[in-house]
């Protein structure tokens, strides 16, 4: 795709050619162009929200597609991902000044023992971006480090992380510490990383295993619509 | 022939083990197993490990009186496990070849110690380029070693062999990445043992 970009002036675009643009810049990991391009749509008048949604988490929704499809591999997620966290951070205090909307609010961490995060980071920026507030606990959290989180944030969703066949048993660990306190069931309980599968997921209690960042904020999304519901009709 | 065939043993395994399991064979005069290696690249995509370990035991049914699998867990959470249990075949104990190497109860016993190392084998030595560095985009995008890396302190070669060469190799790999570097001579460790029992 970039081949054909080399001569392209970005802030001579119209806005629907800007977000396409967008798009492909994101696919190519281009940071700069995309830092670039949020400022133009800024001046412009476009709200913060609508940067985020049209032009970022679109572009990566295609590239996420692409990455599951085995087009596009690790690597080119990364430079995607770098470029779509240099867009937020543009655009971060401005969805705070004008209070766009939030569909929820996640803690996420990675279990002890394990030090790998890429997923876990590629999650939270995506459900970020999708509209949650995401509280981001980092790497090798002892299960108090999640109880306290869930304590303070009062969260909806408890989102766990593993590389490891070796540290992914602790998630259980951290959904029956949840059980015994009798706290498991206020939260919804998501959990991912590379060696997990549904089997898995079901065997530690959680909620729903995440194949990938962008199923992640589907199943979210729609847990929190489930949740929603059922307190609606009192189920 | 299929008498002949009966009496011998096939070791299905993971490319990155086919030098230390074929010397094993070789210096021992195991001359009943036969090995079959998968390749080493499927490490990249571990969830495709257990439908191409299941699909090399049946292809070698009839031909092996007995199949085992030289694989650890190797990232497919439990799935390969499944697969060995559905196929009635045993597979070397251990999450990785790493907690072999070191042997898996001094592995399990270091606990979080080594959370932050990043290991390599003999075999991960020799294929450090292909297999980390352009695998992983490294060669092309460097800027992406602190996503990947940034966590690590330091780079652990298991040595299954002493070569001073792989040696060198090695610490390379480690300034290479910018982490620090460390050497412990661990040889076969479990692997020799599960190899000899094989009958």
């Amino acid at each position: 795709m970039a081949d054909e970009d080399e001569d392209i002036v970005l802030s001579e675009l119209d806005d629907a050619e800007l977000v396409q643009q967008m798009h492909d810049d994101l696919y190519d990991g281009l940071k700069e162009e995309i830092e670039e391009a949020v400022n133009i749509l800024l001046e412009r008048g476009w709200a913060p929200y609508d940067i985020l949604t049209q032009a970022l988490v679109e572009g990566m929704r295609i590239v996420g597609i692409d990455f599951r499809d085995g087009i596009l591999f690790v690597p080119e997620v990364l430079l995607s991902a770098n470029a779509m966290k240099a867009g937020m951070f543009i655009l971060r205090p401005l969805l705070v000044e004008t209070g766009a909307p939030k569909v929820g609010k996640m803690v996420i961490g990675t279990v002890k023992g394990d030090i790998h995060d890429i997923g876990k980071n590629l999650v939270g920026m995506m459900m970020e971006g999708a509209g949650f507030e995401v509280v981001d606990l980092g790497i090798n959290n002892p299960v108090e480090n999640y109880l306290d989180a869930l304590e303070e944030h009062k969260p909806e969703i408890l989102g766990m992380s593993a590389l490891l066949t070796t540290t992914m048993p602790y998630m259980k660990v951290v959904v029956d510490t949840l059980k015994e306190k009798g706290i498991r069931d206020d939260y919804i309980v998501m959990v991912g990383g590379a060696p997990l599968n549904e089997e898995f997921a079901d065997a530690v209690g959680a909620d729903a295993y995440c194949r990938d960042a962008a199923v992640t904020v589907e199943m979210a999304k729609e847990l929190i619509a489930r949740r929603h519901n059922q307190r609606a009709s009192g189920g | 022939m299929r008498e002949q065939a009966q009496d011998r043993t096939l070791i299905i395994a993971c490319g990155a083990l086919a030098r230390e399991i074929g010397s094993i064979i070789g210096r021992n005069g195991l001359s009943h197993l036969s090995l079959r290696c998968l390749p080493a690249t499927l490490h990249n995509t571990p969830e495709k490990i257990p439908e191409a370990v299941r699909d090399a035991v049946r292809a070698a049914r009839g031909n092996y009186g007995r199949v085992v699998v030289g694989y650890a867990d190797c990232g497919t959470g439990g799935l390969l496990d499944k697969v060995c249990v559905e196929e009635g075949v045993e597979r070397i104990p251990g999450p990785h070849c790493y907690a072999f190497f070191s042997g898996n109860k001094a592995f399990e016993a270091a606990g979080d110690d080594d959370m932050t190392s990043f290991y390599l084998t003999d075999f991960l030595v020799r294929q450090f380029e292909t297999l980390v560095i352009r695998t992983l985009g490294l060669d092309r995008h460097p800027e992406l070693r602190d996503m990947y890396f940034g966590n690590y302190e330091k780079v652990v070669y298991l040595a299954q062999t002493r070569n001073a060469e792989l040696d060198r190799a090695a610490e390379l790999a480690a300034e290479k990445l910018g982490l620090a570097y460390e050497r412990r001579q661990v040889g076969l460790g479990d692997l020799a043992q599960f190899v000899n029992e094989v009958n």
